[in-house]
Protein backbone atom coordinates (compact mmCIF):
# COMPACT_ATOMS: atom_id res chain seq x y z
CA UNK A 1 0.00 0.00 0.00
CA UNK A 2 2.61 2.62 1.19
CA UNK A 3 4.77 1.60 -1.73
CA UNK A 4 2.68 2.31 -3.83
CA UNK A 5 3.95 5.59 -3.94
CA UNK A 6 5.72 6.85 -6.62
CA UNK A 7 7.73 9.85 -6.50
CA UNK A 8 8.43 12.37 -9.68
CA UNK A 9 6.17 10.02 -11.88
CA UNK A 10 8.28 8.87 -14.70
CA UNK A 11 7.14 7.62 -17.77
CA UNK A 12 9.76 6.65 -19.93
CA UNK A 13 9.44 6.91 -23.78
CA UNK A 14 11.05 7.70 -27.02
CA UNK A 15 9.11 10.56 -28.15
CA UNK A 16 10.50 13.77 -28.65
CA UNK A 17 9.34 15.45 -25.89
CA UNK A 18 11.05 12.59 -24.28
CA UNK A 19 13.61 13.44 -25.88
CA UNK A 20 14.01 17.16 -25.81
CA UNK A 21 16.63 18.52 -23.28
CA UNK A 22 15.90 18.57 -19.96
CA UNK A 23 17.08 22.35 -19.99
CA UNK A 24 15.09 23.46 -22.66
CA UNK A 25 11.97 21.54 -20.81
CA UNK A 26 12.54 23.08 -17.83
CA UNK A 27 12.77 26.69 -18.91
CA UNK A 28 10.03 25.98 -21.73
CA UNK A 29 7.71 24.96 -18.83
CA UNK A 30 9.03 28.17 -16.42
CA UNK A 31 7.79 30.25 -19.51
CA UNK A 32 4.58 28.76 -20.02
CA UNK A 33 3.60 29.01 -16.59
CA UNK A 34 4.45 32.85 -16.93
CA UNK A 35 2.64 32.96 -19.94
CA UNK A 36 -0.75 31.19 -18.16
CA UNK A 37 -0.83 34.33 -15.77
CA UNK A 38 0.14 36.99 -18.24
CA UNK A 39 -2.30 35.82 -20.83
CA UNK A 40 -5.86 37.70 -19.56
CA UNK A 41 -7.76 36.90 -22.79
CA UNK A 42 -9.60 33.40 -23.32
CA UNK A 43 -8.25 33.34 -26.42
CA UNK A 44 -4.95 32.55 -25.48
CA UNK A 45 -5.68 29.98 -22.54
CA UNK A 46 -7.59 28.33 -25.71
CA UNK A 47 -4.17 28.11 -27.36
CA UNK A 48 -2.48 27.27 -24.32
CA UNK A 49 -4.36 23.97 -24.02
CA UNK A 50 -4.42 23.15 -27.54
CA UNK A 51 -0.76 23.22 -26.95
CA UNK A 52 -0.54 21.79 -24.28
CA UNK A 53 -3.03 18.75 -25.64
CA UNK A 54 -0.84 18.45 -28.66
CA UNK A 55 2.56 17.82 -26.77
CA UNK A 56 0.25 15.31 -24.25
CA UNK A 57 -0.68 14.03 -27.51
CA UNK A 58 2.95 13.45 -29.06
CA UNK A 59 4.50 12.64 -25.57
CA UNK A 60 1.70 9.58 -26.09
CA UNK A 61 0.71 9.97 -22.37
CA UNK A 62 -2.75 8.61 -21.71
CA UNK A 63 -5.10 11.84 -20.96
CA UNK A 64 -6.74 10.23 -17.34
CA UNK A 65 -2.85 10.45 -15.89
CA UNK A 66 -3.77 14.07 -15.87
CA UNK A 67 -7.43 13.73 -14.30
CA UNK A 68 -5.37 11.81 -11.87
CA UNK A 69 -2.67 13.94 -11.01
CA UNK A 70 -5.40 16.70 -10.66
CA UNK A 71 -7.14 14.76 -8.04
CA UNK A 72 -5.50 15.80 -5.18
CA UNK A 73 -5.39 19.61 -5.83
CA UNK A 74 -9.24 19.77 -7.15
CA UNK A 75 -10.07 21.24 -3.44
CA UNK A 76 -7.12 23.88 -4.24
CA UNK A 77 -9.43 24.57 -7.39
CA UNK A 78 -12.65 24.86 -6.16
CA UNK A 79 -11.26 27.35 -3.06
CA UNK A 80 -9.95 29.33 -5.86
CA UNK A 81 -12.51 29.08 -8.29
CA UNK A 82 -15.32 29.74 -5.39
CA UNK A 83 -13.58 32.78 -3.73
CA UNK A 84 -13.41 34.37 -7.22
CA UNK A 85 -16.89 33.93 -8.11
CA UNK A 86 -18.12 35.90 -5.32
CA UNK A 87 -15.16 38.32 -4.33
CA UNK A 88 -14.79 39.90 -7.55
CA UNK A 89 -16.64 42.74 -7.90
CA UNK A 90 -17.20 44.57 -11.18
CA UNK A 91 -19.70 47.04 -12.40
CA UNK A 92 -23.54 47.30 -13.05
CA UNK A 93 -25.47 45.04 -11.42
CA UNK A 94 -24.54 41.40 -9.67
CA UNK A 95 -26.23 38.64 -11.68
CA UNK A 96 -27.70 37.01 -8.85
CA UNK A 97 -27.56 37.45 -5.29
CA UNK A 98 -28.17 35.79 -2.01
CA UNK A 99 -27.94 37.88 1.70
CA UNK A 100 -23.89 39.18 1.31
CA UNK A 101 -23.36 37.10 -1.60
CA UNK A 102 -23.13 38.86 -4.82
CA UNK A 103 -21.63 36.82 -7.84
CA UNK A 104 -21.14 39.45 -10.69
CA UNK A 105 -20.40 38.70 -14.47
CA UNK A 106 -16.75 39.45 -13.91
CA UNK A 107 -16.57 37.27 -11.17
CA UNK A 108 -17.87 34.12 -13.28
CA UNK A 109 -14.94 35.12 -16.01
CA UNK A 110 -12.43 35.41 -13.59
CA UNK A 111 -12.75 32.62 -11.68
CA UNK A 112 -13.08 30.16 -14.56
CA UNK A 113 -9.94 31.81 -15.98
CA UNK A 114 -8.39 31.25 -12.95
CA UNK A 115 -10.11 27.70 -13.06
CA UNK A 116 -8.44 26.99 -16.09
CA UNK A 117 -5.14 28.13 -15.49
CA UNK A 118 -4.82 25.99 -12.42
CA UNK A 119 -5.43 23.18 -14.09
CA UNK A 120 -3.16 24.01 -17.24
CA UNK A 121 -0.24 24.69 -14.91
CA UNK A 122 -0.50 21.51 -13.35
CA UNK A 123 -1.04 19.88 -16.38
CA UNK A 124 1.94 21.71 -17.67
CA UNK A 125 4.20 20.51 -15.19
CA UNK A 126 2.88 17.10 -14.68
CA UNK A 127 4.04 16.68 -18.35
CA UNK A 128 7.65 17.64 -17.57
CA UNK A 129 8.11 15.01 -14.76
CA UNK A 130 6.77 12.48 -16.86
CA UNK A 131 8.30 12.33 -19.74
CA UNK A 132 11.88 13.57 -17.26
CA UNK A 133 13.69 10.53 -15.94
CA UNK A 134 14.41 12.17 -11.73
CA UNK A 135 17.93 11.95 -12.63
CA UNK A 136 17.96 13.75 -15.66
CA UNK A 137 16.44 16.62 -13.40
CA UNK A 138 19.08 16.79 -11.31
CA UNK A 139 21.18 17.19 -13.73
CA UNK A 140 19.86 20.02 -16.04
CA UNK A 141 18.82 21.77 -12.62
CA UNK A 142 23.10 21.93 -12.06
CA UNK A 143 23.64 22.64 -15.31
CA UNK A 144 21.19 25.77 -15.20
CA UNK A 145 21.99 26.69 -11.78
CA UNK A 146 25.85 26.36 -12.87
CA UNK A 147 26.58 30.06 -12.71
CA UNK A 148 26.02 30.33 -9.14
CA UNK A 149 28.50 28.09 -8.61
CA UNK A 150 31.16 31.00 -9.41
CA UNK A 151 29.45 32.79 -7.15
CA UNK A 152 30.23 30.21 -4.41
CA UNK A 153 27.34 28.84 -4.18
CA UNK A 154 27.29 24.75 -3.65
CA UNK A 155 25.25 24.01 -6.50
CA UNK A 156 26.77 20.70 -7.43
CA UNK A 157 26.53 19.74 -3.63
CA UNK A 158 22.79 20.81 -4.17
CA UNK A 159 22.21 18.41 -6.97
CA UNK A 160 23.90 15.72 -5.03
CA UNK A 161 21.55 15.80 -2.36
CA UNK A 162 18.71 15.94 -4.26
CA UNK A 163 19.65 12.61 -6.05
CA UNK A 164 20.44 10.74 -3.05
CA UNK A 165 17.45 11.98 -1.72
CA UNK A 166 15.78 10.77 -4.66
CA UNK A 167 17.53 7.47 -4.50
CA UNK A 168 16.36 6.97 -1.31
CA UNK A 169 13.32 7.73 -1.26
CA UNK A 170 11.83 4.04 -1.62
CA UNK A 171 14.30 2.52 0.93
CA UNK A 172 12.69 4.60 3.64
CA UNK A 173 9.83 4.01 2.50
CA UNK A 174 10.00 -0.09 2.71
CA UNK A 175 11.90 0.51 6.01
CA UNK A 176 8.98 2.65 7.37
CA UNK A 177 6.33 0.04 6.27
CA UNK A 178 8.90 -2.53 7.90
CA UNK A 179 8.58 -0.83 11.12
CA UNK A 180 5.56 -0.20 11.36
CA UNK A 181 4.95 -3.62 11.12
CA UNK A 182 7.01 -4.85 14.03
CA UNK A 183 5.43 -2.06 16.15
CA UNK A 184 2.04 -3.23 14.85
CA UNK A 185 3.42 -7.03 16.36
CA UNK A 186 4.36 -5.70 19.47
CA UNK A 187 0.54 -4.10 20.03
CA UNK A 188 1.15 -0.35 19.11
CA UNK A 189 -2.29 0.80 17.87
CA UNK A 190 -1.39 3.59 14.96
CA UNK A 191 -4.87 3.68 13.32
CA UNK A 192 -7.46 4.56 16.55
CA UNK A 193 -7.23 6.80 19.42
CA UNK A 194 -7.48 10.60 19.25
CA UNK A 195 -5.77 12.57 17.37
CA UNK A 196 -2.83 13.12 20.85
CA UNK A 197 -2.77 9.57 20.93
CA UNK A 198 -1.83 8.98 17.00
CA UNK A 199 0.49 10.92 17.11
CA UNK A 200 2.02 9.62 20.34
CA UNK A 201 2.02 6.55 18.44
CA UNK A 202 4.54 7.71 16.10
CA UNK A 203 7.40 8.19 17.85
CA UNK A 204 8.42 4.84 18.11
CA UNK A 205 8.17 4.86 14.25
CA UNK A 206 9.94 8.08 13.50
CA UNK A 207 13.44 7.57 16.55
CA UNK A 208 13.97 3.84 14.79
CA UNK A 209 13.57 5.56 11.17
CA UNK A 210 15.97 8.12 12.01
CA UNK A 211 18.50 5.51 14.01
CA UNK A 212 18.58 3.92 10.97
CA UNK A 213 18.82 6.79 8.34
CA UNK A 214 21.80 8.19 10.22
CA UNK A 215 23.40 4.76 9.99
CA UNK A 216 22.80 4.73 6.50
CA UNK A 217 23.96 8.40 5.88
CA UNK A 218 27.16 7.46 7.18
CA UNK A 219 27.81 3.64 5.41
CA UNK A 220 26.83 5.72 2.46
CA UNK A 221 29.20 8.31 2.88
CA UNK A 222 32.32 5.76 3.45
CA UNK A 223 31.04 4.04 0.31
CA UNK A 224 31.24 7.30 -1.81
CA UNK A 225 34.51 7.88 -0.34
CA UNK A 226 35.83 4.19 -1.66
CA UNK A 227 34.72 5.32 -4.90
CA UNK A 228 37.29 8.33 -4.92
CA UNK A 229 34.16 11.05 -4.23
CA UNK A 230 35.50 14.42 -3.59
CA UNK A 231 32.68 16.99 -4.68
CA UNK A 232 32.23 18.74 -7.79
CA UNK A 233 35.64 18.98 -9.27
CA UNK A 234 36.89 17.59 -12.00
CA UNK A 235 33.75 15.50 -12.22
CA UNK A 236 32.67 14.41 -15.64
CA UNK A 237 29.68 12.58 -16.29
CA UNK A 238 28.37 9.57 -18.10
CA UNK A 239 25.45 11.58 -20.05
CA UNK A 240 26.55 14.85 -21.17
CA UNK A 241 23.40 17.42 -22.21
CA UNK A 242 24.04 18.72 -25.46
CA UNK A 243 21.49 21.25 -27.24
CA UNK A 244 20.91 19.39 -31.24
CA UNK A 245 19.53 21.39 -33.75
CA UNK A 246 16.11 19.43 -32.70
CA UNK A 247 16.28 20.87 -29.44
CA UNK A 248 16.50 24.48 -30.68
CA UNK A 249 13.99 23.86 -33.35
CA UNK A 250 11.44 22.61 -30.51
CA UNK A 251 12.83 25.55 -28.75
CA UNK A 252 11.81 27.93 -31.80
CA UNK A 253 7.85 26.13 -32.11
CA UNK A 254 7.16 26.90 -29.12
CA UNK A 255 8.41 30.65 -28.30
CA UNK A 256 6.81 31.79 -31.87
CA UNK A 257 3.35 29.74 -30.11
CA UNK A 258 3.63 31.26 -26.73
CA UNK A 259 4.17 34.54 -28.41
CA UNK A 260 0.93 33.70 -30.21
CA UNK A 261 -0.82 33.27 -26.60
CA UNK A 262 0.40 36.51 -25.40
CA UNK A 263 -0.14 38.53 -28.39
CA UNK A 264 -4.41 36.96 -27.89
CA UNK A 265 -3.74 39.71 -25.26
CA UNK A 266 -3.63 42.76 -27.69
CA UNK A 267 -6.66 41.84 -29.61
CA UNK A 268 -10.47 42.04 -27.88
CA UNK A 269 -10.36 41.97 -23.99
CA UNK A 270 -14.41 42.03 -23.89
CA UNK A 271 -16.06 38.87 -22.95
CA UNK B 1 63.26 -9.32 -7.73
CA UNK B 2 59.82 -10.79 -6.08
CA UNK B 3 57.07 -8.61 -7.61
CA UNK B 4 55.66 -6.36 -4.89
CA UNK B 5 52.69 -7.12 -2.88
CA UNK B 6 49.30 -6.23 -3.21
CA UNK B 7 48.83 -5.11 0.41
CA UNK B 8 51.82 -4.67 3.17
CA UNK B 9 50.72 -4.70 7.12
CA UNK B 10 53.48 -4.16 9.20
CA UNK B 11 52.61 -4.25 12.82
CA UNK B 12 49.08 -2.31 12.05
CA UNK B 13 47.76 -0.98 15.54
CA UNK B 14 44.88 1.20 15.52
CA UNK B 15 42.12 2.03 18.60
CA UNK B 16 38.62 4.20 17.95
CA UNK B 17 39.46 6.01 21.07
CA UNK B 18 42.61 6.76 22.90
CA UNK B 19 40.90 4.94 26.36
CA UNK B 20 39.92 2.20 24.23
CA UNK B 21 41.74 -1.41 23.36
CA UNK B 22 43.26 -1.81 20.21
CA UNK B 23 40.91 -2.98 17.53
CA UNK B 24 43.93 -4.17 15.67
CA UNK B 25 46.99 -5.09 17.79
CA UNK B 26 49.51 -5.63 16.00
CA UNK B 27 48.55 -7.56 12.61
CA UNK B 28 51.35 -8.25 10.15
CA UNK B 29 49.46 -9.43 6.80
CA UNK B 30 51.06 -9.59 3.03
CA UNK B 31 48.59 -10.33 0.27
CA UNK B 32 50.21 -11.04 -3.08
CA UNK B 33 48.50 -10.14 -6.30
CA UNK B 34 45.78 -12.46 -7.43
CA UNK B 35 45.32 -13.96 -4.08
CA UNK B 36 42.22 -14.73 -2.87
CA UNK B 37 42.34 -14.32 1.07
CA UNK B 38 39.74 -15.08 3.57
CA UNK B 39 39.85 -12.99 6.92
CA UNK B 40 37.85 -15.14 9.24
CA UNK B 41 36.94 -14.12 13.03
CA UNK B 42 34.22 -14.10 15.79
CA UNK B 43 32.47 -9.97 15.78
CA UNK B 44 34.76 -7.60 17.42
CA UNK B 45 37.90 -9.79 16.09
CA UNK B 46 38.58 -6.23 14.17
CA UNK B 47 38.78 -8.00 10.69
CA UNK B 48 36.35 -5.57 9.33
CA UNK B 49 38.45 -2.73 11.18
CA UNK B 50 41.77 -4.10 9.93
CA UNK B 51 39.97 -3.97 6.02
CA UNK B 52 39.60 -0.15 6.31
CA UNK B 53 43.15 -0.11 6.41
CA UNK B 54 43.87 -1.34 3.17
CA UNK B 55 42.16 1.65 0.99
CA UNK B 56 42.94 4.51 3.43
CA UNK B 57 39.11 4.85 5.05
CA UNK B 58 41.09 4.32 8.48
CA UNK B 59 44.88 5.09 9.08
CA UNK B 60 46.78 2.82 11.18
CA UNK B 61 47.79 4.42 14.64
CA UNK B 62 51.37 2.75 14.37
CA UNK B 63 52.79 0.70 12.12
CA UNK B 64 52.09 1.24 7.89
CA UNK B 65 49.98 -0.16 5.39
CA UNK B 66 51.11 -0.09 1.98
CA UNK B 67 49.27 -0.49 -1.01
CA UNK B 68 51.86 -1.09 -3.72
CA UNK B 69 54.49 -0.19 -2.33
CA UNK B 70 52.31 3.46 -1.46
CA UNK B 71 51.81 4.51 2.15
CA UNK B 72 48.11 4.77 2.86
CA UNK B 73 48.83 7.98 4.96
CA UNK B 74 51.17 9.84 2.23
CA UNK B 75 47.64 12.01 0.89
CA UNK B 76 48.73 12.24 -2.84
CA UNK B 77 48.26 8.75 -2.77
CA UNK B 78 44.90 8.53 -1.49
CA UNK B 79 42.72 8.59 -4.54
CA UNK B 80 45.53 5.80 -6.63
CA UNK B 81 44.95 3.81 -3.54
CA UNK B 82 41.08 4.48 -3.17
CA UNK B 83 41.62 3.44 -7.15
CA UNK B 84 43.66 0.33 -6.87
CA UNK B 85 41.62 -1.39 -3.88
CA UNK B 86 37.82 -1.01 -4.16
CA UNK B 87 35.85 -1.85 -1.31
CA UNK B 88 32.01 -3.65 -0.88
CA UNK B 89 30.16 -3.23 2.51
CA UNK B 90 27.44 -5.42 3.55
CA UNK B 91 24.12 -3.51 2.68
CA UNK B 92 23.81 -3.21 -0.83
CA UNK B 93 21.03 -0.68 -0.13
CA UNK B 94 23.33 1.69 1.63
CA UNK B 95 26.39 1.68 -1.37
CA UNK B 96 24.58 2.99 -3.94
CA UNK B 97 24.38 6.35 -4.76
CA UNK B 98 22.12 6.82 -8.07
CA UNK B 99 18.51 6.27 -8.76
CA UNK B 100 19.50 3.88 -12.22
CA UNK B 101 22.00 1.14 -12.33
CA UNK B 102 23.97 2.48 -14.85
CA UNK B 103 24.60 5.80 -13.43
CA UNK B 104 25.60 4.04 -10.18
CA UNK B 105 28.23 2.03 -11.84
CA UNK B 106 29.37 5.27 -13.54
CA UNK B 107 29.70 7.17 -10.31
CA UNK B 108 33.58 6.32 -9.12
CA UNK B 109 34.48 7.14 -12.74
CA UNK B 110 32.80 10.26 -13.09
CA UNK B 111 34.55 11.35 -9.92
CA UNK B 112 37.96 10.15 -11.26
CA UNK B 113 36.90 12.46 -14.19
CA UNK B 114 37.09 9.49 -17.01
CA UNK B 115 35.93 11.26 -20.22
CA UNK B 116 32.46 10.47 -20.78
CA UNK B 117 33.08 8.32 -24.00
CA UNK B 118 35.59 6.01 -22.19
CA UNK B 119 33.11 5.74 -19.38
CA UNK B 120 30.61 3.94 -21.26
CA UNK B 121 32.79 1.80 -22.45
CA UNK B 122 34.33 0.85 -18.69
CA UNK B 123 30.97 0.51 -17.42
CA UNK B 124 29.54 -1.47 -19.91
CA UNK B 125 32.48 -3.77 -19.49
CA UNK B 126 32.05 -3.82 -15.49
CA UNK B 127 28.20 -4.60 -15.88
CA UNK B 128 29.11 -7.68 -18.03
CA UNK B 129 31.78 -8.68 -15.84
CA UNK B 130 29.31 -8.51 -12.93
CA UNK B 131 26.35 -10.25 -14.74
CA UNK B 132 24.05 -6.99 -14.60
CA UNK B 133 23.97 -5.62 -17.92
CA UNK B 134 20.53 -6.64 -18.58
CA UNK B 135 19.21 -4.32 -15.63
CA UNK B 136 21.62 -1.36 -16.64
CA UNK B 137 18.22 0.73 -16.93
CA UNK B 138 16.46 -0.55 -13.91
CA UNK B 139 16.16 1.71 -10.68
CA UNK B 140 18.44 -0.69 -8.02
CA UNK B 141 14.66 -0.75 -5.72
CA UNK B 142 13.50 -2.76 -7.95
CA UNK B 143 16.46 -5.01 -7.81
CA UNK B 144 16.74 -8.27 -5.35
CA UNK B 145 19.80 -8.45 -2.61
CA UNK B 146 22.08 -10.24 -4.53
CA UNK B 147 21.23 -8.03 -7.91
CA UNK B 148 22.32 -4.89 -5.88
CA UNK B 149 24.85 -6.32 -4.36
CA UNK B 150 26.57 -7.16 -7.91
CA UNK B 151 25.57 -3.30 -8.62
CA UNK B 152 27.73 -2.39 -5.99
CA UNK B 153 30.67 -4.74 -7.01
CA UNK B 154 30.55 -3.69 -10.54
CA UNK B 155 30.36 -0.01 -9.55
CA UNK B 156 33.59 -0.72 -8.02
CA UNK B 157 34.85 -2.72 -10.56
CA UNK B 158 34.71 0.11 -13.09
CA UNK B 159 37.77 1.91 -11.52
CA UNK B 160 39.89 -1.06 -12.73
CA UNK B 161 41.15 -1.89 -9.15
CA UNK B 162 43.55 -4.60 -8.70
CA UNK B 163 42.26 -5.60 -5.61
CA UNK B 164 38.50 -6.53 -4.09
CA UNK B 165 37.63 -6.08 -0.65
CA UNK B 166 34.45 -7.19 0.09
CA UNK B 167 33.08 -6.36 3.85
CA UNK B 168 30.63 -9.16 4.75
CA UNK B 169 29.68 -8.75 1.38
CA UNK B 170 27.28 -11.50 1.37
CA UNK B 171 25.77 -11.19 4.60
CA UNK B 172 22.79 -9.93 4.12
CA UNK B 173 21.84 -11.86 0.57
CA UNK B 174 19.86 -15.23 0.40
CA UNK B 175 21.52 -18.61 -0.10
CA UNK B 176 20.86 -18.25 -4.41
CA UNK B 177 22.08 -14.34 -4.53
CA UNK B 178 25.17 -15.39 -2.16
CA UNK B 179 25.64 -18.29 -4.61
CA UNK B 180 25.53 -15.81 -7.77
CA UNK B 181 27.51 -13.11 -6.20
CA UNK B 182 30.06 -15.87 -4.94
CA UNK B 183 30.31 -16.80 -8.54
CA UNK B 184 30.81 -13.87 -9.57
CA UNK B 185 34.00 -12.99 -7.52
CA UNK B 186 35.51 -16.28 -8.26
CA UNK B 187 35.11 -15.32 -11.99
CA UNK B 188 36.65 -11.87 -11.14
CA UNK B 189 39.82 -13.60 -9.16
CA UNK B 190 40.12 -16.64 -11.79
CA UNK B 191 39.78 -14.71 -14.79
CA UNK B 192 40.63 -11.33 -14.60
CA UNK B 193 43.35 -11.51 -11.73
CA UNK B 194 41.78 -9.40 -8.93
CA UNK B 195 43.09 -10.03 -5.78
CA UNK B 196 40.30 -10.40 -3.79
CA UNK B 197 40.05 -10.57 0.24
CA UNK B 198 36.61 -11.38 1.78
CA UNK B 199 35.63 -11.19 5.39
CA UNK B 200 33.16 -13.61 5.60
CA UNK B 201 31.33 -15.40 8.55
CA UNK B 202 30.40 -18.23 6.08
CA UNK B 203 32.91 -21.24 6.54
CA UNK B 204 32.13 -22.78 2.56
CA UNK B 205 32.84 -19.21 1.21
CA UNK B 206 36.49 -19.19 2.81
CA UNK B 207 36.91 -23.21 1.92
CA UNK B 208 36.92 -21.49 -1.80
CA UNK B 209 39.76 -19.34 -0.64
CA UNK B 210 43.43 -19.74 -1.33
CA UNK B 211 44.28 -18.63 2.05
CA UNK B 212 42.47 -17.96 5.59
CA UNK B 213 43.58 -15.50 8.00
CA UNK B 214 41.99 -16.12 11.76
CA UNK B 215 41.92 -13.03 13.38
CA UNK B 216 40.68 -13.16 17.70
CA UNK B 217 40.98 -9.57 19.48
CA UNK B 218 42.77 -7.57 17.33
CA UNK B 219 45.35 -9.92 16.02
CA UNK B 220 46.27 -12.94 13.41
CA UNK B 221 46.26 -16.06 15.32
CA UNK B 222 45.70 -18.59 12.46
CA UNK B 223 47.39 -18.64 8.75
CA UNK B 224 47.54 -21.06 6.16
CA UNK B 225 45.73 -22.95 3.60
CA UNK B 226 41.93 -23.98 3.91
CA UNK B 227 42.71 -27.46 4.75
CA UNK B 228 45.69 -26.33 7.09
CA UNK B 229 42.90 -23.92 9.40
CA UNK B 230 39.69 -26.35 9.01
CA UNK B 231 42.03 -29.29 10.20
CA UNK B 232 41.95 -27.20 13.46
CA UNK B 233 38.45 -28.02 14.58
CA UNK B 234 39.12 -27.46 18.31
CA UNK B 235 41.30 -24.04 17.85
CA UNK B 236 38.12 -22.78 16.09
CA UNK B 237 35.95 -23.77 18.30
CA UNK B 238 37.75 -22.27 20.89
CA UNK B 239 38.03 -18.62 18.89
CA UNK B 240 33.33 -19.21 18.53
CA UNK B 241 34.06 -19.73 14.69
CA UNK B 242 32.86 -22.94 13.10
CA UNK B 243 34.12 -25.23 10.15
CA UNK B 244 32.40 -26.24 6.80
CA UNK B 245 29.88 -29.13 7.73
CA UNK B 246 31.82 -31.40 5.66
CA UNK B 247 35.00 -30.98 7.64
CA UNK B 248 32.49 -31.15 10.94
CA UNK B 249 30.91 -34.03 9.93
CA UNK B 250 34.64 -36.38 9.40
CA UNK B 251 35.61 -34.85 12.31
CA UNK B 252 32.56 -36.07 14.38
CA UNK B 253 32.90 -39.76 12.18
CA UNK B 254 36.93 -39.76 12.99
CA UNK B 255 35.84 -39.32 16.64
CA UNK B 256 33.46 -42.42 16.60
CA UNK B 257 36.48 -44.03 15.53
CA UNK B 258 36.23 -44.24 11.60
CA UNK B 259 39.56 -43.38 8.98
CA UNK B 260 38.77 -40.26 7.70
CA UNK B 261 41.16 -37.59 6.56
CA UNK B 262 41.66 -34.85 8.37
CA UNK B 263 41.71 -32.18 5.74
CA UNK B 264 38.39 -32.94 4.12
CA UNK B 265 36.54 -29.24 3.65
CA UNK B 266 34.03 -29.55 0.64
CA UNK B 267 31.02 -31.69 0.30
CA UNK B 268 33.16 -33.93 -2.55
CA UNK B 269 35.66 -34.78 -0.55
CA UNK B 270 33.95 -35.53 2.06
CA UNK B 271 31.40 -37.82 -0.09
CA UNK B 272 34.60 -39.32 -1.84
CA UNK B 273 36.09 -40.62 1.69
CA UNK B 274 32.79 -42.06 2.99
CA UNK B 275 32.37 -43.82 -0.38
CA UNK B 276 36.14 -45.23 0.14
CA UNK B 277 35.13 -46.33 3.46
CA UNK B 278 32.01 -47.68 2.21
CA UNK B 279 33.37 -49.73 -0.72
Amino acid sequence: MIRDITIGQHFPGNSLVHRLDPRMKIILTMGYIVLLFLAANPGGLVLATVLLGILYRVAKIPLKLIVKSLKPILPIILFTVVLNLFFITGQGSPLFEMGFIKVYIEGVRYAVLMGVRIVLLIAGTSLLTYTTSPISLTDAIERLLSPLAKLHCPVHELAMVMTIALRFIPTLIEETDKIMNAQKARGAQLDSGTLQQRMKAMVPILIPLFVSAFRRADELAMAMECRCYRGGEGRTRLKQLRLTSTDWASFGVCMVIFAGIWATNLLFTGL
Amino acid sequence: MKEKAMICAQDVHFRYLPEMPFAVDGVNMQIQKGEFVAVLGANGCGKSTLSKHFNAILLPEKGTVLVEEMDTRQEEHLYDIRQKVGMVFQNPDNQIVATVVEEDVAFALENLGVPPAEIRSRIDEAMDMAGIAKHKHKAPHKLSGGQKQRVAIAGVIAMRPDCLILDEATAMLDPIGREKVMKTIRHLNKDFGITVVAITHYMEEAAQADRIVVMNKGKVVLEGTPKEVFSQVDLLHSLRLDVPQATELAQQLRAAGLDMPKDCITEEECAQALAKLLA
